[in-house]
């Protein structure tokens, strides 16, 4: 099991002959994933990587069921390209875009919530559910891929996308493999929190323990420790929080658009904090990740 | 991106919203000049992009016009949370009856706009929430569906405002949210908003933040207030040594080679990506090294962007080493940016082996990579080093050196 997706989602690639989405394309599909077409205006009837391309989304959905939708053009067009998956039907969308106003974010979030879609991203890397299908740049080429990610109990969110890789390269290392990681993008509005993607992690059978990726900025693991505490939570959670520095220079942006520390609730030390308060490990380094999973889940087993 | 206030009250004028007589001061003469015109007791404001001006006696109240020149004199050099005027705004002062509170941002947690109103405004909102929480309102709106002014409305009434002041209050608030969405702002404030002993409400002090991303969206506002497009408006304006790492990253589309920002240390660092970065910079500071700059590659740059960085880095006063670290890359390749940073060491008239402290960049391409590192002699490790443990070795060797 896994969250999300698996083996047998279908999903297309808005921008497809794009550069980087023709390097996507052939990245997931290498990783076994089922791209069933991709969209880009004026390029109906070429292929990418035999993937067929449509100049409208409405031209694939009408004859077959899509799962997903990943975004990648560029930021003036990515309102339009959501929508557009969102007004045919497609349920999920995940936005690898990044430099799009939050207004815009708000707007693809708002029509999403009025759909019953979810949004992943954007200025994210996407989504994997290893040995079973990616969806994004995730991991990168298919081969590396496989030398990062590992099948396992950890289920892994991280507002960074490398250090998701990071992450989970640290866990396969030691043996510890992944249900579903999710890049859930760097900026100030995001279509789907940590909070947001607890309940489908705790619904899923395979996942025993959380590990998450954090920085300075925003309200996100305020958020997710209110939902632990509120929901008492049947998975451990680990988190490594990234930019301590930046407690020490308000006002200054570093890293994702998100990270920029504005009150006192956006700093490190406040969220680590709340993080404990809730029950969650905070992890010092990252190579501490594993060692503390497994003590966790010696606790609660 | 934050605006000072003056041209935040531009902006504010600009959509007709009541604002008192002012003017901008950049001399002695000027200031001396508008409070002549106004006619009347003035207040004296430093224009800098920080809170606690009154606390640092950045503003102050002159009833001649000669007393204002005075004063200009004396709170222009005053440094505001380390930043320096260049103007002073001069505004007619008028006697207060009541004073309000009127914020919109974005709500990251609800994902949607909000507008946040009080009738206890001049003060910190924040301790305002805290003490009288039946004082303040916060009402979200739509960013899809139109917003009419019952949102306004409704944020006001949440108070117990009523009567001619709630109708009076109304179009002004549901203006700065039209304003608000217009440009893309992270916020709009208006803090505090009056009401006049006449009568007449006016907004005494506010200021507005625009989204980075979205100033390409706003040119002809951003030309009509004289905001040029190097200005970044961050807590501290940018160094030359963070202007030209600027440069280098528009020199080339490919990639990320950018973000930088100066320090005091003797550690150059070449590293990526958004929150490898961080992670790498904390890990840095951890084992006492001493960093001279941040910055993020990331998305393949070419190798000429990550030699051009690599020389700027170099290049800096009091730098003797780089470390090249990022986290296991997904999309930028290790060989090009180990041929870049070999390129702008030697570019530089310096040793690669000698020069780059550590290089440690698992990923894609990392045979390769790993190759031309090993012909310069040059000390690298893979994914079976951790960033913190990188940073280590890379931090030894500056002490050691």
């Amino acid at each position: 099991m896994s969250i999300l997706i698996n083996a047998d989602a279908t999903f297309i690639v808005q921008g497809i002959t794009g550069r980087e989405a023709v390097n996507l394309t052939r990245e997931n599909l290498d990783y076994g994933a089922k791209i069933i077409g991709g969209v880009t205006p004026g390029r109906a009837g070429r292929d990418v990587y035999g993937v067929p391309v449509f100049d409208c989304v409405r031209d694939i959905t009408a004859k077959s069921h899509v799962d997903g939708s990943v975004v990648c053009v560029p930021p003036k067009f990515t309102r339009d390209a959501v929508f557009e998956a969102l007004e045919n039907g497609i349920k999920l969308i995940v936005i690898v875009t990044e430099r799009i106003p939050r207004r815009e974010v708000a707007q693809m979030v708002e029509l999403a919530a009025l759909r019953g879609a979810r949004i992943i991203g954007p200025n994210c890397l996407g989504l994997i559910s290893p040995g079973e299908a990616k969806m994004g740049g995730i991991g990168g080429p298919a081969a590396n891929t496989r030398t990062a990610y590992s099948k396992g109990p950890v289920g892994v969110m991280s507002r960074s996308g490398g250090m998701t890789t990071e992450i989970a390269n640290t866990l396969t290392a030691a043996g510890l493999g992944q249900s579903t990681a999710v890049s859930i993008g760097g900026d100030a509005i995001i279509g789907t929190s940590y909070a947001e993607l607890m309940p489908l992690f705790e619904a899923d059978p395979e996942t025993q323990a959380i590990a998450i990726y954090s920085e300075p900025g925003g309200r996100m693991e305020a958020e997710l420790a209110d939902w632990v505490r509120d929901n008492g939570s049947r998975l451990p959670i680990v988190a490594f929080m990234a930019g301590r520095f930046m407690d020490e220079m308000p006002g200054m942006r570093f890293g994702h658009a998100g990270t920029i520390v504005e009150g006192k609730a956006d700093t490190t030390a406040d969220k680590i904090e709340r993080m404990r308060a809730a029950g969650i490990s905070v992890a010092e380094r990252i190579e501490e990740i594993p060692a503390l999973i497994r003590e966790r889940l010696g606790e609660t087993s | 991106m934050r605006f000072y206030e003056h041209e935040s009250k531009t902006l504010f004028a600009k959509h007709g919203m009541p604002l008192g007589k002012s003017g901008l001061a950049r001399s002695t003469e000027e200031a001396h000049g508008i409070a002549a015109e106004i006619g009347q007791p003035v207040v004296l404001k430093s224009q800098v992009l920080s809170g606690g001006r009154m606390k640092a006696g950045a503003v102050k109240f002159a009833d001649t016009p000669d007393e204002a020149a005075a004063l200009f004199d004396e709170i222009l050099p005053i440094v505001v949370n380390g930043q320096h005027a260049e103007s002073v705004l001069v505004e007619e002062k008028s006697p207060i009856a009541q004073e309000y509170y009127v914020g919109v941002t974005w709500d990251g947690r609800r994902k949607l706009p909000v507008v946040i109103f009080s009738d206890m405004g001049g003060i910190d909102i924040e301790e305002v929430a805290e003490t009288h929480p039946d004082h303040v309102s916060k009402t979200h709106f739509s960013t899809l569906f139109p917003v009419t002014p019952r949102v306004a409305k409704e944020a006001i009434g949440a108070t117990g405002v009523s009567g001619s002041d709630l109708n009076r209050l109304t179009p002004i608030v549901h203006e700065l949210i039209q304003v608000f969405l217009k440009y893309d702002l992270t916020l709009a404030e208006i803090n505090p908003l009056v009401r006049l002993e006449d009568g007449r409400f006016v907004v005494l002090d506010g200021h507005v933040d625009m989204e980075a991303e979205a100033r390409g969206s706003h040119e002809a506002l951003l030309e009509e207030l004289g905001i040029q497009p190097e200005e970044t408006r961050q807590a501290r304006p940018p160094t030359d040594f963070e202007i030209a790492g600027a440069k280098v990253d528009a020199s080339d589309h490919r990639g990320v080679a950018g973000n930088v920002v100066g320090f005091d240390g003797d550690l150059g660092l070449v590293i990526g990506a958004g929150g490898g970065s961080l992670t790498l910079f904390d890990a840095v500071r951890k084992h006492g090294g001493k960093p001279a700059n941040y910055c993020e590659i990331g998305g393949n740059p070419s190798v000429k962007k990550t030699c051009e960085l690599t020389k700027l880095v170099l290049g800096k006063p009091g730098v003797e080493k780089i470390a090249v670290m990022m986290n296991v890359v997904s999309n930028t390749r290790v060989d090009i940016v180990a041929r870049g940073v070999i390129k702008g060491c030697v570019e530089s008239g310096r040793d690669p082996a000698d020069t780059i402290a550590i290089f440690r960049i698992p990923g894609a391409w990392e045979d390769e990579g790993f190759k031309i590192l090993k012909k310069y002699g040059v000390e690298f490790c893979d994914r079976s080093v951790s960033m913190y443990q990188a940073a280590g070795r890379a931090v030894a060797k500056m002490q050691a050196s």
